[in-house]
């Protein structure tokens, strides 16, 4: 997607924003390009400067040093200049209320200097493409969080900016809403848009951006492709398991004894147990891991790895790549405890070892999963477990 | 939307495009809420017109009536009405719907990422403000002949009337939006009453600013409160029989305080758009 020669259309160099009364940097020495007619990622925890980095390159928010240019214009010198090159969908709803959908729309492009012709067929046009066409004429309040989504990124389009920003996208929309919103910001970077996007929907994103730059304090830890990010876990993958503890189990003990087995770097315990993975905060492996590099859909042929045949202590299933975790039946899965093993070898050779281990406990293996790192795994292994 | 080639899209880019002219821009910031206002047209009118009549009613056709005014009072009273309507409507109608939309519906801020200065988005508030300020004064005057059964009326003391009454909707509206955006949010209604209601009361509406004389220190009071010059300054030019504040001084006072409240309000505008 980069092509050479062209000067990227967003460059930031050494940005840093402290807010008033604030101690810490929000954000902290951050620097990356964008090429036009590419998507860049920036990824990170709660709280980790994604936003304000949004808000200073949308001229919103006033960086405290640091440069930043968008579509060859300087935001810090000219942030009237930088205006006419972007377009940003921001993290909260900030629809104009007192207008129609349509009139958002047109205001908008009134508001960029697009002819009063020119607007209202972009308008028909966009609200048909986001699927808005038959309730443009609706009160904003009628809306439900997907459609108020879709028509600020609609918005968004209207006046074809040179950069387009969007602050979490996907969050909390369904994964109708969601596959649509992808592609169309995928039309947008065919069509020569830069994209910045901050996400927590990693593994959905995968597959979508070129570059991925991940912040925590506001400061990049890692700056790559997804698959360069992905390979440097390379060799590692996770395995979950779903276990009844005996009579009298002990899962700290349990946990020690699975640290000791060779292969396995790290074993913890899952919480919540009975949630779907989709709700539970952080969602580890959980959303639409098929758009993820490797994931392809459901498990087929290749998709799953073989276990070794006769295992079979307790339910053996939904193994395999793609497969959702969310799928078990809840009441079997709250019966269980629910323990994650990050392993350095193959997860096949590991099994044997692993089920002697718990038999020797009289605990009982409800459920085997087996799962590449995918990008949300490079995540937690560069940003760690922690709340923010 | 016409599907472009991808090859040839990345080279439009590499050039800053064009940004649309300021007036563009601006008219269309405008042109938003002139549409807002035409809708909220009725609201306006009961939230000015209502207060204002009712005085008028009391004041005049009840202690009227009871001869605990003289009937010369309406008369007085009317300029100082209209004064306050342009006041307070260009003050209240932009006041509470800034602090809804910088606070809670976030909606202004498709008008902050317009390609203008922030400032002038801003300034198409205070016009709108005076707007509203203007439409009031414009109501009020035959809605209170209407209820009071006469009104002073001076052709040639309309040019002046208007010009206070516009300066009084562009000062109203200036620190309307001074306080909606430097003031707390949480207790935007009491700090908001805690400024406005001393405004209205010291503001000369129900009498006559020379005949304070008797109180001289309510007097001083009364010349720090814009709104004196306002009501005297239409007083003058409906009654010129009565003592009034000369309209030079009047004049002079709200151009000095339309500059300083303008400048706040952009200030003040500004400090909360951009943090
Ligand atoms: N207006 C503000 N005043 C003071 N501090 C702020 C303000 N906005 C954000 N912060 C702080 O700056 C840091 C970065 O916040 P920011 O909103 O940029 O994070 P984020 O990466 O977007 O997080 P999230 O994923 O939760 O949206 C946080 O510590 C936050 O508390
Ligand atoms: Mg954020």
């Amino acid at each position: 997607m980069t092509s050479r020669g062209t000067p990227p259309t967003v460059e930031v160099d050494q940005l840093v924003k402290r807010y008033p009364k604030s101690e810490v940097n929000a954000v902290d020495g951050l620097s990356f390009t964008v090429e036009p007619g590419e998507i860049f990622g920036l990824f990170g925890p709660n709280g980790a400067g994604k936003s304000t980095t949004i808000g200073i390159l949308t001229t919103r928010i006033r960086a405290t040093s640091g440069r930043a240019v968008i579509g060859g214009v300087d935001v810090l010198r000219d942030p009237v200049g930088a205006r006419a090159q972007l377009a940003v969908v921001p993290q909260h709803n900030n629809l104009d209320r007192s207008l129609t959908p349509r009139q958002n729309l047109l205001y908008h492009a009134a508001y960029h200097g697009v002819g009063r012709r020119e607007r209202e067929s972009r308008a028909d046009d966009l609200l048909e493409r986001f699927g808005l066409a038959d309730r443009a004429d609706k009160r904003i309040e009628a809306y439900s969080g997907g459609m108020a989504q879709r028509l600020m990124i609609a918005r968004a389009l209207i006046h074809e900016p040179a950069v387009l920003f969007l602050d979490e996208p996907t969050n909390g929309l369904d994964p109708q809403t969601r596959l649509l919103i992808w592609n169309r910001i995928h039309q947008m970077r065919d069509r020569g848009v830069s994209i910045v996007l901050t996400t927590h929907q990693m593994n959905d994103a995968a597959g979508l951006v070129d570059r991925v730059g991940v912040v925590d304090h506001g400061r990049l830890l890692t700056l790559d492709t997804p698959t360069n990010l992905v390979r440097s876990l390379a060799g590692r993958s996770i395995l979950d398991l779903t276990v009844a503890l005996g009579p009298q189990g002990d899962v700290d003990a349990l946990l020690t004894a699975l640290r000791e087995v060779s292969g396995v770097r790290k074993a913890e315990q899952l919480a919540a147990p009975a949630l779907p993975a989709a709700r539970r905060p952080g969602g580890f492996g959980a959303n639409g891991r098929a758009m993820g590099p490797g994931r392809g859909g459901p498990p087929g042929p290749g998709g799953g790895r073989g276990l070794p045949p006769g295992l079979g202590a307790g339910r053996l299933a939904a193994l395999g790549l793609g497969a959702a975790v969310g799928t078990l039946p809840s009441a079997r899965a709250r019966a269980g405890t629910r323990i994650r093993l990050h392993l350095a070898t193959d997860p096949a050779a590991l099994l044997g070892p692993i089920l002697t281990l718990l038999s020797d406990r009289s605990a009982n293996l409800t459920d085997v999963r087996v799962s590449e790192p995918s990008l949300e795994d490079v995540f937690i292994e560069l940003t760690g477990r922690g709340l923010r | 939307m016409t599907v472009v080639d991808a090859t040839a899209a990345p080279a439009r880019t590499t050039v800053a495009r064009p940004r649309p002219s300021t007036a563009t821009v601006f008219l269309a910031v405008l042109r938003r809420d002139l549409l807002v206002t035409g809708k909220e047209l009725w609201v306006i009118l009961v939230q000015v017109g209502l207060t204002p009549l009712f005085m008028l009613f009391v004041f005049d056709t009840i202690l009227g009536a009871q001869g605990v005014v003289g009937r010369s009072f309406a008369d007085l009273f009317l300029p100082g009405i209209i004064a306050l309507a342009a006041f307070t409507t260009a003050l209240q109608s932009v006041a509470l719907p800034l602090v809804k939309e910088f606070g809670f519906t976030m909606e202004i801020e498709d008008r902050l990422m317009a390609p203008i200065p922030t400032g002038l988005v801003a300034v198409g508030k205070l016009v709108i403000a005076t707007i509203r300020g203007l439409l009031a004064a414009v109501l009020i005057y035959p809605l209170g002949a209407l209820v009071v059964g006469s009104a002073p009326w001076r052709p040639e003391g309309l040019p002046q009337a208007l010009l206070v009454v516009l300066l009084g909707a562009w000062i109203g509206g200036g620190l309307g939006i001074t306080l909606a955006t430097i003031l707390p949010i949480q207790r935007i209604n009491i700090t908001l009453s805690l400024v406005v209601t001393p405004i209205i009361w010291t503001g000369c509406i129900h009498y006559p600013w020379p005949r304070l004389s008797t109180i001289p220190w309510y007097q001083i009071v009364t010349l720090f409160n814009p709104m004196t010059y306002v009501s005297e300054g239409v007083r003058g030019a409906l009654l010129p029989t009565v003592p009034h504040i000369s309209p030079w001084a009047c004049l002079a006072v709200l151009t000095a305080v339309a500059a300083i409240t303008t400048a706040t309000a952009v200030r003040g505008f500004t400090r909360r758009a951009i943090q």
